[in-house]
């Protein structure tokens, strides 16, 4: 297709484009700052679709959604970012003994990962995947056991099948000089639990095969079942470095389910807290990085930094990480005017020694030849894995949940998304610290010009159905998928998130690299195992 | 290099005093429901469901099982209070009541303990509590402790997490590494009940099921001090407290 012939008119546009080469039905939803087109499609027509979506029309993969239904199942594939403020899901019926779809990871790689972990906890076959099996579920779990199926009754331990003791991975290098070196689960001093298999030949790391699930807690199942008011502990406890983000996320999802309109001065507050949470892990990600480079002061310093941080979030919520604020319809707690200017004055007062930081940091030449040009990933790379976040943005991918679909009140918020170009590790860094300069911010601005008011409303009982909701965590694009029952009971939970998108090209930096600097792509990417993991 | 060297001389000492004198800063602990005996209020209304059952209502008491409490904060935030709020952190406690078993390494240790921490399905922030212990705030180092990278060096086992299926077999390959005389340490609320998460197909409810767990260190996350408050009773330089202990001890403070 040429580029001519891309269609103009914005989402209207691409539906009308959609019909015209394709047998589907489409269905428009307008709202204020959003557009969310629902587009039902053949089975046999999903590549080609999604291939156009994402080639042509530059759409970004968020989330695939498996729905078990009475008869058979219900695929939902959703894209972002094409279109400003909209989002579009393709919808894909498959009868119940049929259990196969077309696979589109060849075409949209972003994808992978998503059907791997279908075909794992489901039993769907995406036909034409390269490689399924053995993804969430380690090895002592029978094939054919599915925890995801409805009927798989997930409140009780399954028993294993004994360890093969022959079991070893799927590809073991052996030549002359070059041999595998295993990190992992449980190494280093206090580190996530997470498996790496580095494929070397004595100082050069060739490859690194990751494998992980270590911490998989089932979350989305545990959930199923459960009242709205304890899916919302579990979205807020399953990654607790980014809480806040989360729980926001799942509470918009009900929001929307049921109508809830969110009192303004939340929203705000809302906001504010977002990019505390944001400010903290950028500090915590650049201590990460500071301590894998070893210069240990400038790990103290931002160590220090952090620590204040999570008080500074105590005295102020009640939590160090913001545990227990969010909730359908609002906030929890309203901060009175003696914590907004505590808030104020410790975020102006951090920022000022964490940006002094960075002057010194960006002098350190034995620091900076750590950093350069280690564990580059590409901007044509990142746009293939759907990368999101800080990762993205080093690597020269503008995008931001914040901008592209504005929630909370954040179309009304000035501020920039910083980009570079390189994708190094040092690139990581500079973005850290701009965005941490940026969340510092809008923190002040919207703290400034705070409306009063009521901070939560209570609406009735979210209704059947099922909604979307999205936030940029700090980590990046988090889509958690929310779909209720009568009675306000969660039926399915989707859980995407931007730890789970980006260990997917985790292994783009880590290609060719020396071995020392394994820690320093690992802390420059910043990412979670519980988060991704579940 | 000598700017970094200034720059940390500048910076001086934010050390916390702890043992030594307790650390009184605001913000370092976000405190948990203590139990409660609620005086003279016989008809009080029915307390609105604990998401984990952490709480139970009996004569005229309310009772928190801290093992199980995630600290959600709906019983503080509920219209009519029905339990107390205290803010201290030492709140490691032996998960035996047999006194055989509630002895810690003995004094050998009690300045030089090597640590190995697991993680078993941890959230994130009980670890990043853990990792804030080697930060300068808090320093563990000045104590003689320190983590070590492999388990064949360590005397305490510290572990977080509900015990998730795929890390049970890791979990017990570290625990039988460790030489002896070992302890375990089982820090947060995931690690003593399953919490929110276990029992389930994917987790256990809580480590115990899967190493012997001595000192449980209750929270969600137990602040940095809380953590150091269990490493220091398993070293036997600090007294745990004891379920009721603490109430009484904390009232006592109070009043």
């Amino acid at each position: 297709m040429l580029v001519s012939e891309i269609p103009r008119g914005g989402i209207e546009g691409t539906l009308r484009a959609m019909e015209g080469r394709w047998p589907v039905q489409v269905a428009l939803e307008r709202s204020a700052y959003l557009e969310a087109a629902e587009v039902v499609c053949q089975a046999r027509d999903l590549p080609a679709l999604c291939e156009w979506l994402c080639s042509e029309l530059h759409y970004t993969f968020a989330t695939l959604v498996v729905l078990e239904e009475e008869r058979g199942w219900l695929l939902r594939y959703v894209f972002y970012g094409g279109v400003e403020r909209s989002l579009l899901s393709l919808l894909v019926r498959i009868p119940g003994w049929e259990n196969s779809v077309p696979s589109i990871a060849s075409l949209v790689h972003a994808a992978d990962w998503h059907e791997r972990e279908a075909e794992d906890l489901f039993g769907l076959v995406f036909e034409g995947h390269p490689k399924l099996g053995d993804f969430v579920l380690h090895e002592e779990w029978p094939e054919g056991v599915n925890p995801m199926l409805r009927g798989f009754d997930g409140s009780k331990p399954y028993p294993h099948r004994e360890l093969d003791p022959d079991w070893r991975p799927d590809r073991i290098v052996q030549s002359p000089g070059a041999f595998v070196m295993p990190i992992g689960p449980v190494y280093s001093d206090h580190a996530e639990s997470a498996h790496f298999l580095l494929e070397t030949v004595g100082e050069d790391v060739i490859r690194t095969i990751p494998r992980f699930f270590y911490k998989y807690r089932g979350v989305e199942k545990i959930a199923q079942g459960r009242r709205v008011e304890d899916v919302l502990l579990l979205a807020e406890r399953f990654s607790g470095t980014s809480a806040f983000a989360h729980s926001l996320a799942f509470c918009q999802a009900v929001e929307r389910l049921s109508g809830l309109q969110v009192p303004e001065r939340a929203r705000m507050l809302r906001i504010a807290l977002c990019e505390l949470e944001r400010f903290r892990h950028h500090v915590h990600a650049v201590a990460e990085i500071c301590s894998s480079t070893g210069l240990g002061v400038a790990t103290s310093q931002a160590s220090i930094l952090e620590e204040e941080l999570l008080r500074l979030s105590c005295m102020v919520s009640g939590h160090r990480y913001l545990f227990g604020l969010n909730v359908p319809g609002g906030l929890t707690v309203d901060l009175t005017e003696r914590k907004l200017t505590l808030l104020q004055n410790g975020i102006r007062e951090i920022l000022k020694r964490f940006l002094d930081l960075e002057d010194m940091l960006r002098f350190s030449s034995s620091f900076l030849d750590r950093l350069e040009e280690v564990g580059i990933v590409s901007a044509h790379d990142a746009r293939a894995y759907g990368l999101v976040g800080p990762v993205a943005r080093a690597s020269g991918i503008e995008r931001d949940l914040r901008k592209v679909l504005p929630y909370s009140g954040y179309e009304r918020v000035e501020f920039r998304v910083p980009c570079e170009l390189e994708g190094d590790s040092y690139a990581r860094l500079r973005v850290l610290f701009r965005e941490a300069e940026q969340s510092a911010q809008i923190v002040e601005d919207v703290l400034s010009s705070l409306p009063q008011g009521p901070i939560s409303n209570t609406g009735p009982t979210p209704t059947a159905g099922s909604a979307l909701g999205w936030v940029e965590a700090p980590r990046g694009a988090a889509f958690h998928w929310v779909c209720l029952e009568e009675d306000g009971v969660v039926a399915r939970y989707r859980l995407t998130t931007p730890s789970f998108t980006n260990w997917h090209g985790f292994h783009l930096a880590a290609e060719n690299f020396a071995f020392q600097d394994f820690p320093i792509i690992m802390a420059s990417f910043g990412l979670s195992n519980a988060e991704s993991d579940r | 290099m000598s700017k970094w060297v200034l720059k940390g001389l500048r910076t001086g000492i934010v050390t916390t005093r702890y043992p030594g004198s307790m650390e009184t800063s605001p913000g370092v602990s976000p405190g948990r429901p203590v139990s409660t005996v609620l005086r003279g209020q016989r008809g009080l209304p029915e307390i609105p469901s604990c998401p984990t059952g952490a709480l139970v209502q009996r004569a005229g008491k309310t009772t928190v099982d801290h093992k199980r409490c995630i600290h959600c904060r709906r019983c503080v935030r509920a219209s009519t209070p029905f339990v107390e709020w205290e803010w201290g952190y030492e709140w490691a406690e032996w998960t035996s009541t047999d006194p055989k078993e509630m002895e810690g390494l003995g004094p050998s240790f009690s300045r030089s303990l090597h640590i190995r921490f697991v993680d078993a399905g941890a959230c994130g922030a009980c670890m990043s509590e853990v990792a804030q212990l080697t930060k300068p705030h808090y320093n563990l180092h000045r104590l003689g402790f320190f983590f070590t990278p492999s388990p064949r060096e360590a005397d305490v086992l510290l572990v977080a997490g509900p015990g998730t299926d795929h890390m049970r077999r890791a979990l017990e390959k570290v625990y039988d590494s460790m030489p002896t005389p070992k302890k375990v340490v089982a820090v947060g609320t995931c690690s003593l009940s399953g919490g929110l998460f276990g029992p389930s197909f994917a987790s256990e409810a809580g480590v115990t099921g899967i190493v012997p767990v001595s000192v449980g260190v209750p929270g969600c996350p137990p602040p940095p001090l809380a953590i150091l408050h269990g490493l220091l009773v398993v070293v036997g330089r600090r007294p745990a407290t004891s379920l009721t202990d603490a109430t009484n001890q904390m009232r006592g403070d109070s009043q």
